[in-house]
């Protein structure tokens, strides 16, 4: 009796302690959002006295309003609206046009017999080696001399290639069995028709999982839009937050607080739409 | 429905050659079965008669046109592959509609021809199921259905039942040789098991080393192969083959067991001392109380109705025998006799059955 007694309360502690760890790492992780989000909330004055407020204010409304519709208006002036659609545009075309890309890469390299088929899959592979960053002045240049600056095509061709997403493709497509390539064959279906009825439709769940990697990825994008953008037309979300904050005394917190929520949303959005999406792909494996 | 010729197809994979010639002529609505041990080359025949792969020579010829440079889908064949290959994400109605789909059948017809041949296999019930839904007989069967839906000229069956459980396989086996007489398509049937090759060809074709060792029928491959590979490849467990050389001018062998025992058939060509080998199926082994050979005994494998026994003859060669029941004084050796009815003789340096003159 008397050892389970100090055996259950043994346990009790165990839990105590568990439970103590994983609240501290959830403040510890959510705490900035939670001051970020009561901050957008409070009006420009109380920030500005270096209050932190943990508590909501009055001026939520207003406040989103004014970051909607005319941004900050004491440095940049730039409309949320605006660089949010931006950042939408340039994340949907170069997470859809990295898919498509890769799709049509993996494609070849893996399904067709064609000289120097090797060479090229070591030429996207090796591409790996070269981060953004490192051919960002000759990127730049290129750019610059096809008249791209200040445009959409120049924020998204340069990033749109991927050999990332070819190699995961290629690593899918080479788990589809030679008999269904060959059945189609006999089937009477050609390369197209094959890879429009039969590999599309099985890449669908591996599809969901990039597109939500590289949403995420083209929404956060901050080196490149800050080379290739000067104009406010085509500014992004990300390069707008950084240009919000001027001087320490010359910043609307309250406005860059809501906007950064705002900016926090779509990914987040994309991530639960298209978890729903590649859950039920997982779990309704067709292989 | 169509007449297939195979004329000396030869094919090198690089270096490697793997088919050496072969010749192959099917009649409208037969089925042939080609069999041999993993890589003589029978699933590469059957993929160069589908168009799946090119020959370095020689001709396929459909119904007396030459197909050899033509693409898989002109050449009207269908092929059942051993893993059925149907498309996972596609419903049985799909996945056998879609070579009809592909050829741009109204949709009318597609839903009857579909429709009748699913009746025919009797899965009908399941044309709405995705195929993970299905049990490996039923995917065998919507495999089938899908290429007896495109009306082919040419069946082509790649080792189909080899994913099966013993008990499904011999019901599918009979299944599909009903099917297939039914409709009357003519057939190339591969596999490796060579009671599937037994039971279902019209004829086979035995193949070795990328060669066809014999085209027979199945009962001729039986009790007249044409050489030691056949020989030893069809049967179970496997033909003895006895050294031997020839005596008495022909009209006997002598054993390197001992005896020197007369051809019940007649003498073979050759001088004196020609090295043969005898071949013996262990069913033909007859137990033989006083006068017969000595066989040593090493093991008995009783099956039930009948005993294999393995053991060593006098000369140390070693000799399975087939025997009813289980004999008793079956340890220790026993007395067999090797009767000379049911020799099949062949020569000893080519293996090739060598006939009485």
């Amino acid at each position: 009796m008397a050892t389970a007694l100090a055996a259950s309360r043994r346990r009790r502690r165990a839990t105590a302690i568990t439970h103590a760890i994983l609240i501290l790492g959830v403040i510890l992780f959510a705490l900035p959002l939670w001051i970020v989000l009561m901050g957008s909330t409070h009006d420009a004055a109380t920030i500005g006295r270096g209050e932190v407020p943990l508590l909501p204010g009055a001026h939520a409304v207003e406040n989103y309003a004014a970051a909607w519709t005319e941004g900050a208006a004491r440095t940049t002036g730039v409309p949320v609206a605006l660089m949010m659609w931006n950042s939408f545009v340039m994340a949907v075309l170069i997470a859809v046009g990295k898919i498509a890309i890769s799709l049509l890469s993996a494609y070849a390299v893996v399904f067709f017999r064609f000289p120097f088929r090797m060479a090229a899959f070591w030429a996207i592979f090796i591409t790996l080696m070269l981060p953004v960053e490192v051919r960002i002045f000759p990127t730049f240049k290129v750019v610059s001399d096809l008249g791209m600056v200040d445009t959409y095509a120049g924020l998204i061709v340069p990033l749109v290639a991927s050999a990332t997403a070819t190699l995961l493709f290629r690593q899918f497509f080479l788990t589809i069995p030679d008999e269904f390539v060959e059945a189609a064959k006999i089937d009477g279906a050609g390369p197209l028709r094959f890879f429009w009825d039969v590999v599309l439709p099985l890449s669908r769940t591996n599809m969901a999982a990039l597109f939500v990697i590289l949403f995420v990825y083209g929404w956060n994008q901050y080196l490149w839009p800050l080379l290739v953008t000067t104009s406010t037309e085509v500014e992004t979300v990300v390069i707008g937050i950084v240009k919000m904050i001027g001087s320490e005394s010359n910043t609307d917190w309250n406005i860059v607080m809501a906007t950064a929520v705002l900016a926090l949303l779509p990914p987040v959005a994309v991530v639960l739409l298209m978890q729903r999406w590649f859950v039920k792909g997982l779990t309704d494996t067709e292989k | 429905m169509a007449r297939l010729r195979i004329e000396n197809v030869r094919k090198s994979f690089g270096a490697t050659q793997v088919l050496h010639g072969i010749d192959l002529s099917v009649e409208d609505g037969e089925m042939i079965v080609i069999v041999g041990a993993s890589g003589c080359g029978k699933s590469t025949l059957l993929r160069i008669v589908a168009g799946l792969e090119a020959p370095t020579s020689g001709a396929v010829l459909i119904d007396g046109r030459d197909v050899t440079a033509l693409e898989p889908p002109d050449r009207d064949v269908a092929m059942v592959f051993q893993n059925y290959a149907l498309y996972p994400h596609m419903s049985v109605f799909e996945n056998m509609a879609y070579g009809l789909r592909i050829r741009r059948l109204p949709k009318e017809e597609i839903r009857r021809r579909v429709g009748e041949t699913a009746e025919l296999l009797g899965i009908s019930s399941l044309l709405d199921r995705r195929p993970r839904q299905l049990s490996g007989g039923q995917r065998q069967r919507v495999a089938m259905g899908r290429a007896i839906v495109r009306e082919p000229k040419l069946f082509l069956f790649d080792e189909p039942l080899s994913n099966l459980d013993a008990k499904l396989r011999v019901q599918m086996r009979a299944e599909i040789r009903r099917l297939q007489k039914r409709l009357g398509v003519t057939s190339l049937f591969v596999t490796h098991d060579q009671t599937e090759a037994m039971t279902l060809g019209d004829r086979l074709v035995v193949m070795h080393q990328g060669h066809a060792a014999q085209v027979a029928t199945p009962m001729e491959v039986w009790s007249r192969p044409a050489d030691t590979y056949v020989g030893g490849f069809i049967g179970s467990p496997a033909m003895n083959l006895l050294e031997a050389r020839l005596a008495e001018g022909g009209a006997a062998a002598a054993l390197k067991a001992g005896p020197v025992l007369r051809f019940a058939d007649g003498p073979r060509p050759g001088p004196a001392g020609r090295p043969i080998l005898i071949g013996i199926r262990p069913e033909h082994v007859r137990r033989d109380g006083m006068a017969g050979l000595e066989l040593a005994l090493d093991l008995a494998e009783p099956l039930g109705s009948e005993t294999v026994l393995h053991g060593r003859l006098p000369g140390g060669e070693a000799l399975t025998a087939k025997l009813a029941g289980f004999p008793q004084g079956t340890s220790g050796s026993i007395r067999i006799a090797l009767p000379p009815e049911e020799w099949h003789v062949f020569d000893a340096e080519t293996g090739r059955r060598l006939d009485p003159l």
